[in-house]
């Protein structure tokens, strides 16, 4: 098992640095240059060639990259042209409300959706199946932005219940969560359901419920944690379009979290921030996909006889 | 002599294959009537997007400013209300199917081209180009998608074709991924082993036998790439890094809207435009079920 860990962390660095090389080549084609952006528009010719030779922005792009890679490993993101600060530094600021919107939405999906998946499948072809894998439908269908707009109009505008913007108590993070997990919840009920449907056809289901448990029983201690292996898989699966949910919502909701920096410094040509974004979110989503299939195995012992060989 | 024989059979085979097999999953798809609701509803926007510039012109109805008429709420003659500058709503909408069908379409047919070849030389050869192909895709797949075709927005610069190119790029590798597992899963199979034998050209092979073959699950996957593009282009107007105004898309009318949310009277302009795309992608998402279960029964 350790082995097997450590061979699928040797694999990931491969990727890693190139997407770190793609990332790198794709900004460098952004139209602008990055000296004006700094100096503004009103810098001398002279001015601007002498910061470009001073950033090596003169360089070959290949030895830009390799600097930019020396840098990184030491934990160096490069400094926001913007604001003159460390892009570790402002990334670090905004680390834990993207955090908290990603937990909060995860949390609401999962406490929505494996009732709604169960339930399905347990009244398969019912008016109730019907009506969940409705819900799960429109999760997979609405746009998490308009979705957001529709929040607020309801539940800060008209009931009042819950802030509009900002951050600071749990409330201002219970309607960005909503937004956010309302897709993956989607996605979490359909594969729960299927999967449910799939393990209450077996043998063992039979013998259970032929022995005299109660239905709720059966469902719960039989059924339920043999169907959840999916269910974790899909549930890791969904932190990518949680991550990119997060450039959304958090700019719906005026939230200073990475998604609205990303986008911020998208409006401001600030590349060394892009670039920070764009490397933190991949590294995030990479690391849930490894851990999630290292989880896998740890829940499923057919798999991890796999790993032994 | 071997050869005529062989090319009347293969002919023959082609022609039972393809009244045979479309007719019947035609059949089973037609049972399905949430699927064909899909059908109906992905028809009438793709008419509602050609026919568009029959019923409003572009230049008098869609973007021209009518700030005397701003903000006016559904009435008979606007019905479903005035933007901010006047403009009629349902004009921009019906205006707004345009971008999303004509571009997403595009997007994922070019997607499917490159990511097709990609996959199925990857799935075919195996060995060594497989593992470059496989290796880059990866790379590219370890971005978040939305992510990946905001960065390319941002590279790239606001304008249409580049909204193509960067939805194109982000839509390749999982066409790829799915190419190449479909093709390897008939890649061994015994008929392709017969062509091989007899001495088919590996380009006629994988065209005449694999691809064929192996398209029930590119098929679903095409379809909800289409809703997963629809959304991007949606999600990036929103943002300001995809369709800008005064050219009408429906993700950028709600990010026009969005200075007018804290207010219930004019809900009708965050309401519509959000709908617009919500029925879109549940149409293409029904359309994508029915077909899975249409094509491949077993999957059911």
């Amino acid at each position: 098992m350790g082995r097997y860990i450590l061979k699928r962390i040797l694999t990931l660095i491969p990727v890693l640095l190139g997407v770190t090389l793609l990332v790198f080549l794709i900004l460098s084609l952004a139209p602008g240059d990055p000296a004006k952006t700094i100096l503004g528009e009103m810098a001398t010719p002279e001015a601007i060639e002498q910061l470009r030779e001073e950033m090596g922005l003169n360089d070959p792009i290949l030895v830009q990259y390799g600097r930019y890679m020396g840098n990184l490993i030491r934990g160096d993101f490069g400094i926001s042209y913007k604001t003159k600060v460390g892009v570790v530094e402002e990334i670090g600021a905004r680390f834990p409300t993207t955090m908290k919107v990603a937990f909060s939405a995860i949390i609401i999906a999962i406490v929505l959706a494996i009732p709604l998946g169960i339930v399905a499948a347990v009244k398969q072809n019912t008016l109730v199946d019907g009506l969940s894998m409705f819900i799960a439908l429109l999760g997979v269908s609405i746009p998490i932005f308009w979705f957001s707009m529709l929040l607020i109009q309801l539940f800060s505008v008209k009931l009042g219940w819950f802030p509009v913007q900002g951050t600071g108590t749990w409330k201002h993070y219970v309607l960005p969560g909503l937004a956010l997990g309302f897709q993956s919840m989607a996605s979490i009920a359909r594969i729960t359901r299927s999967s449910m449907l799939e393990v209450i056809r077996q043998d063992y289901i039979t013998t259970a419920r032929a022995k005299g448990l109660p239905q709720g029983r059966v469902i719960r201690h039989h059924a339920l944690p043999n169907a959840l292996i999916p269910t974790i898989t899909v549930t890791g699966l969904q932190i990518g379009s949680l991550l990119a949910g997060a450039v959304m919502t958090e700019t719906v909701f005026g939230l200073p979290g990475i998604g609205r920096y990303m986008v911020q410094s998208i409006e401001g040509r600030d590349t060394p921030a892009i670039m920070g974004c764009i490397i933190v979110f991949t590294v995030v989503f990479t690391l849930v996909n490894l851990i999630v299939d290292l989880l896998y195995g740890l829940v499923d012992p057919r798999i991890r006889a796999q790993y032994k060989k | 002599m071997a050869n005529t024989g062989n090319s009347s059979v293969s002919d023959l085979q082609k022609k039972y294959k393809k009244s045979g097999m479309s007719r019947q999953v035609w059949r089973r798809f037609k049972r399905n009537k949430t699927a064909m609701l899909g059908l109906i509803i992905i028809t009438l926007i793709v008419i509602m997007a050609v026919i568009a510039p029959l019923i409003y012109d572009y230049n008098e109805d869609v973007i021209k400013q009518n700030i005397k008429e701003k903000l006016q709420a559904p009435s008979a003659k606007h019905i479903l209300g005035t933007d901010h500058v006047g403009r009629d709503v349902l004009a921009r909408i019906i205006w707004g199917a345009r971008a999303s069908v004509f571009i997403g379409l595009a997007a994922v047919a070019l997607a499917f081209i490159v990511g097709g070849a990609l996959g199925s030389i990857a799935g075919y050869y195996g060995g060594r180009v497989d593992g470059i192909i496989m290796r880059i895709m990866d790379i590219f797949l370890a971005i978040p998608g939305t992510l990946f075709a905001i960065t390319l927005m941002a590279a790239l610069g606001k304008s249409i074709p580049n909204l193509v190119i960067a939805l194109t790029i982000s839509t390749i590798p999982g066409f790829a991924r799915i190419v190449r597992s479909s093709v390897l899963i008939v890649r061994d199979v015994d008929y392709i082993e017969a062509a091989k034998a007899i001495g088919c050209k590996n380009s006629r092979i994988i065209f005449q036998h694999v691809l064929p073959n192996s398209l029930a699950p590119v098929i679903v996957h095409t379809t909800l790439s289409v809703a997963t593009v629809i959304l991007t282009i949606a999600g990036l107007s929103y943002l300001g890094l995809g369709i800008s105004a005064p050219m009408p898309e429906w993700g950028q009318m709600l990010a026009e809207a969005r200075n007018y949310i804290i207010n219930p009277k004019y809900t009708y302009l965050t309401l519509f435009p959000g709908l617009s795309i919500m029925i879109t992608i549940l149409a293409l998402n029904l359309l994508g079920d029915g077909l899975r279960d249409a094509l491949d029964p077993r999957l059911k």
